[in-house]
C-alpha cells in the first residue's frame, strides 16, 4: 500500500473537487475523483414549462456558460420539430465559437498555467533576454526590455507588499517546475494580457446575448437578438472576434508550444484510451454531416477506425455513487435518486463522488478538446490536421504524444485556432443571407402536449447531451450527461475507472507534500464540476415526497 | 500624490488614458448615486490605497457565473482588482494553491485579517442531512460559512445563490438551500443577479473604501444605487409600453421594432435592478436590448416566482 494523498479543493477549476491518489516508488498508482457537490437541477425541472428549461440549465455553469443553453433549446427544438431559420443557426453557431475562443483562453492562462510556470522565478529574470526570447517565440503586440521590466516591477512590488493573494501558498520553487526565468517572465506577463483579453473577448456574448455570462438571447425556434442583425453590431463581433482570434494565433498558440517544448516528457503521460465526441457547428440542416468538428469515437486509440456515435448507446452507471441503486440506463430511461443523508467517502469498495459515472456502450470515454481533435485528425480534416501535424513538428514528438496530458492541454488550443477562423466566414455569410432579403430569426411552434427531443453538442469541454420528454405539454423528464461526468466521473459497477482516474496512474510525484504534477494532469481536463452532478429524473415522484420533502 | 502620478503613468503606459480612467471614475460615482465631487476621491480609491483591502472569497453551491462576471471589470480592470486595488486572499476559481495549501491559506488569512477582512460569499449553503450535499475539504459549507462569515469586517453575498438560495433552492430544495444572511441569521450585503452586474459590486467595495462602510440598501438587503428603481422604470422601451405597443412574438416585424416585451413575459415591472441604465460587459448591451425579457433574477425565489418565463406577468 502506497502513500495516499488527497487533494480537496482542487483549485482554479470550476467547482468542488477531490482528487485522492496513492503514491508508490515516486508515481501514481491509484486514483479516485470525487464530485463533493449535489444541487438537483434535473429534479427541478421536473414539471416545468419546457421554454423555460434552457434558463434553468445554463446555471449548471458560469464558466461553461451558454452551452447547456444551447443543447437544451436544441433538445426542445427537436422534440418540436424546428426548421431552424439560417440566421437563427448562424448566430447560434457565432456564439458557440465564441465561447471556445474565451474559454479556452482562460484555461490556459489562468486555469492551467500556474502548474507549469513559476511566477516566483520570473522575478528573477533579466528583462533584455526575456524580450528576446519573446521577440523569437511569439507575435504578441507587447514586448522589448522595458514592457518586461514594468511587469516584473509590477509583480516585485505586489510580492513586497507582503499581501501576495491568489499567488500565495503555491508549489514555487518545485523541482518539477522547468521553464528558465525568463519563460516565466514571458507567460507571467501574457497571464495578465490575457486577463484583459478574456473580459473583452466575453463582449462578444453581449453583443448577439445581451450580456456574459449568461447570455439571454435564446429560445425554442430560434433567437431573439433581432435589432442586433445591423451592420455596426456585426461589425463590431468581427472585429472583436478577429482581436481574440490574433490573441490565440499570436500569444497563446506560441506560449503554448513554448511552455510544451520544456514538459516534453508529458506527452508520455495522463493518456486515455476511448474517446467520444459528438461533434459541432453545423453548416446546414444535414447533421451530423455538415459539422465543421466532426463526431465519432475511437476505441482503443484506433484513429484508422473512426465509428460513428449513437448517442443511443450512452448509459449512466451509479453504483460508486452516491444515488440510489439502479442499473446502468440511457438518459430517457433514468430513475436516479440521491441518497438522503450525509454522505461518506468510501473510495475503497463503496460509493465516492456525487458525479455518476457515464459509458458509452459501457466504455469509459474521455471527451474534450484531445477526443475531438483526434476524431478530426483521424479523418483528415483540412484545418485541423495541419495544425496538429505542424505542432507535432515543432516539438519533434510522434502523434502518440497526443495521447497524453500534453497532448490534450495542446488540442485545446489548436482547435481554438481552427474555430476563429472558420467563426469569421459564419460572420460573411450572415451579412449575405441579410443582404438577400432572409431577415427569419425565429420559427414559431405550438408546443405538443407529448413528444421527445435529444439536444447534442459539443463543447469546450467535450460531448455534452440533453434529453427531454414531454408530457402534458410539461417537462415530463429531463437529463443532461456532460462533460466532466464523462471525465471526472468515478468507476462504474464493472471497476473501470474514470478517464481522470486511468491518466493519472503512472503520473510522477516528486513530493508528495506537494503533488504539483498531479494537478497538472486533472487541471489539463479543465475539470468544471457544478455542471457534473445532477440527478436523473426518478419517474416516481413518490420516492422523493417520502424520503427527502 | 506621488502615487496617484505613478497610477497614471502606469494606466497610461498601458494605453488607458487619464480621461479615460476619469470617464470610468464619473461612470461608477454616478451609478453609487453620489455627487460629482466624489469623482476624484473614487478615483484616489483605486490610485493610492494605502494597504490594499483583504478579501476572502468562499465558493458555496453556485456555478461561478459571479465570479466569472467579476473577472469581466474592465475598468479597473480585473489585473488592477487583483494586483493594486484589493488583497483576494482566498478564491478558489483563481488561486495557485491547492489542497492542504489552499485550505492552510484560508485559516492564515482568516486569523491574519480577524475583523478586517471582507468576506465575498457566492453560492448557497445546504441545511439538510447536516449540510451533507456540500462539502469542501471534508467539510460542509455550512461548517465553513459558519466559521469564517462571523470573523468578517462585512459579508458580501454576490449572486443570487448567496442572497436568497438560488436555483438549488428552487422547489423542490432537495438539499434544504438557503442564502448565507438567513443560514447565519446575519444582515448580509447582497449583490443580486444571476449573475450581478460587476459594476455593482466594484461600486459596493469602493464605497467601503471611500467611507469605510458599506453603501445604503433596501429591506432586502441590494444596495439602493444599484436596485432602487426597477428595470421597468429605467427601460428605453418604456414608450412602447405607454403606447400599448408590444412584441407578441418573438422574430415578429414588433420584435424588429424593439417594442415593449411584456406580453412575452417581461418581469422588469417587478424587478429591481440597474440593467437599462449600467448595461453589461463594459455597456455593450443587457437583455431587453438583445430582443429577450427580463426573468426577474435580481428578485429573491425568482426561479419559482417568475415562472413560467414565458408568460405575461
Amino acid at each position: 500500500m502506497g502513500k495516499r494523498i488527497t487533494i480537496d479543493p482542487i483549485t482554479r477549476i470550476e467547482g468542488h473537487l477531490r482528487i485522492e491518489v496513492e503514491v508508490e516508488g515516486g508515481k501514481v498508482v491509484n486514483a479516485w475523483s470525487s464530485g463533493t457537490l449535489f444541487r438537483g437541477i434535473e429534479v427541478i425541472l421536473q414539471g416545468r414549462d419546457p421554454r423555460d428549461a434552457h434558463h434553468f440549465v445554463q446555471r449548471s455553469c458560469g464558466v461553461c456558460t451558454y452551452v447547456h443553453a444551447l443543447a437544451s433549446v436544441r433538445a426542445v427544438d427537436d422534440a418540436v420539430g424546428i426548421k431552424m431559420p439560417v440566421n437563427a443557426r448562424l448566430i447560434r453557431n457565432l456564439l458557440h465559437g465564441a465561447q471556445y475562443q474565451h474559454d479556452h483562453i482562460v484555461h490556459f492562462y489562468h486555469l492551467h498555467a500556474l502548474d507549469w510556470v513559476d511566477i516566483v522565478s520570473a522575478l528573477k529574470a533579466d528583462p533584455a533576454k526575456t524580450a528576446a526570447l519573446a521577440d523569437n517565440t511569439s507575435n504578441a503586440p507587447w514586448g522589448g526590455r522595458q514592457y518586461f521590466k514594468n511587469v516584473q516591477v509590477r509583480l516585485q512590488t505586489f510580492v513586497d507588499s507582503g499581501q501576495l493573494g491568489p499567488f500565495a501558498n503555491a508549489y514555487w520553487g518545485h523541482s518539477a517546475y522547468k521553464l528558465p526565468p525568463e519563460a516565466n517572465l514571458m507567460a507571467a506577463a501574457h497571464y495578465i494580457e490575457a486577463l484583459r483579453i478574456q473580459a473583452k473577448a466575453a463582449r462578444l456574448h453581449a453583443i448577439f446575448g445581451g450580456k456574459n455570462p449568461h447570455p439571454q438571447s435564446l429560445v425554442v425556434g430560434g433567437v431573439t437578438s433581432v435589432a442586433d442583425l445591423v451592420p455596426d453590431r456585426i461589425a463590431e463581433f468581427l472585429y472583436i472576434t478577429k482581436e481574440t482570434h490574433d490573441f490565440v494565433k499570436n500569444v497563446y498558440i506560441p506560449d503554448l508550444l513554448a511552455v510544451a517544448s520544456f514538459y516534453k516528457e508529458w506527452g508520455g503521460i495522463g493518456g486515455c484510451t476511448n474517446f467520444l465526441t459528438y461533434g459541432d457547428f453545423p453548416a446546414s440542416e444535414q447533421e451530423p454531416e455538415s459539422f465543421y468538428m466532426p463526431r465519432g469515437v475511437i476505441r482503443k486509440r484506433d484513429l484508422a477506425n473512426i465509428e460513428m456515435a449513437d448517442q443511443q448507446k450512452v448509459t449512466e452507471d451509479v453504483t460508486r455513487a452516491w444515488y440510489l441503486k439502479s442499473a446502468p440506463k440511457h438518459p430517457f430511461e433514468g430513475e436516479t435518486r440521491p441518497i438522503p443523508e450525509n454522505p461518506k467517502f468510501s473510495p475503497e469498495k463503496g460509493k465516492y463522488s456525487w458525479a455518476k459515472a457515464p459509458r458509452y456502450d459501457g466504455l469509459p470515454c474521455e471527451v474534450g478538446p484531445l477526443a475531438r481533435v483526434l476524431v478530426a485528425y483521424g479523418k483528415g480534416h483540412a484545418d485541423i490536421k495541419p495544425l496538429v501535424d505542424g505542432a507535432l513538428k515543432q516539438l519533434d514528438i510522434p502523434a502518440s504524444a497526443l495521447f497524453s496530458t500534453l497532448g490534450r492541454t495542446a488540442a485545446r488550443g489548436l482547435e481554438t485556432v481552427a474555430i476563429g477562423e472558420v467563426m469569421q466566414g459564419w460572420v460573411t455569410e450572415l451579412v449575405e443571407n441579410l443582404k438577400s432579403g432572409d431577415t427569419k430569426t425565429y420559427q414559431p411552434y405550438e408546443m405538443p402536449q407529448t413528444a421527445q427531443g435529444v439536444g447534442l453538442n459539443d463543447v469546450p469541454r467535450g460531448a455534452l447531451g440533453h434529453w427531454i420528454r414531454i408530457e402534458n405539454g410539461k417537462i415530463g423528464n429531463y437529463q443532461y450527461v456532460v462533460p466532466s461526468t464523462w471525465n471526472l466521473g468515478p468507476r462504474d459497477g464493472g471497476g473501470n475507472l474514470s478517464p481522470v482516474e486511468e491518466a493519472l496512474i503512472g503520473t510522477p510525484v516528486a513530493d508528495p507534500q506537494k503533488p504539483l504534477e498531479v494537478l497538472r494532469t486533472v487541471h489539463s481536463f479543465d475539470p468544471c464540476l457544478a455542471c457534473a452532478i445532477h440527478v436523473i429524473d426518478p419517474h416516481s415522484n413518490e420516492v422523493y415526497k417520502i424520503r427527502v420533502v | 500624490m506621488e502615487k496617484e502620478k505613478e497610477f497614471y503613468a502606469r494606466i497610461e503606459a498601458k494605453g488607458v488614458s487619464r480621461r479615460d480612467f476619469m470617464k470610468f471614475c464619473t461612470f461608477l460615482t454616478a451609478t453609487m448615486g453620489l455627487s460629482a465631487a466624489y469623482v476624484s476621491k473614487v478615483a484616489q480609491v483605486f490610485a493610492a490605497p494605502s494597504q490594499r483591502p483583504p478579501v476572502i472569497w468562499l465558493h458555496f453551491a453556485e456555478c461561478t457565473g459571479c465570479s466569472e462576471a467579476t473577472l469581466r471589470a474592465m475598468f479597473p480592470w480585473i489585473d488592477e482588482l487583483l494586483l493594486e486595488v484589493l488583497s483576494m486572499e482566498y478564491h478558489e476559481t483563481i488561486m495557485a494553491a491547492a489542497g492542504r495549501q489552499a485550505e492552510e491559506q484560508l485559516h492564515a488569512a482568516v486569523e491574519k485579517y480577524k475583523g478586517k477582512f471582507i468576506c465575498v460569499c457566492e453560492g448557497a449553503v445546504a441545511t439538510k442531512y447536516d449540510g451533507g450535499y456540500g462539502k469542501i475539504g471534508g467539510r460542509t459549507f455550512l461548517e465553513i460559512a459558519k466559521e469564517v462569515c462571523p470573523q468578517a469586517a462585512a459579508v458580501v453575498c454576490i449572486g443570487q445563490c448567496s442572497a436568497f438560495g438560488g436555483i438549488q433552492a428552487a422547489a423542490p430544495n432537495l438539499g434544504g438551500w438557503k442564502g448565507v444572511g438567513e443560514v447565519l441569521g446575519i444582515k448580509t450585503i447582497n449583490i443580486a443577479g444571476c449573475p450581478p452586474n460587476p459594476i455593482n459590486f466594484v461600486g459596493t467595495i469602493v464605497n467601503y473604501l471611500l467611507f469605510g462602510k458599506l453603501p445604503a440598501v433596501d429591506d432586502l438587503g441590494r444596495p439602493l444605487f444599484a436596485y432602487g428603481k426597477t428595470v421597468h422604470d429605467q427601460c428605453p422601451r418604456r414608450s412602447h409600453f405607454e403606447n400599448e405597443e408590444f412584441v407578441e412574438e418573438f422574430g415578429s416585424p414588433e420584435a424588429a421594432m424593439g417594442y415593449c416585451l411584456y406580453k412575452v413575459g417581461c418581469r422588469g415591472p417587478e424587478t429591481y435592478n440597474n440593467c437599462p441604465i449600467a448595461k453589461f460587459n463594459d455597456g455593450t448591451s443587457w437583455p431587453v436590448e438583445a430582443g429577450h425579457p427580463c426573468l426577474g433574477c435580481s428578485e429573491p425565489q425568482f426561479w419559482d416566482k417568475m415562472t413560467p418565463f414565458y408568460e405575461p406577468l
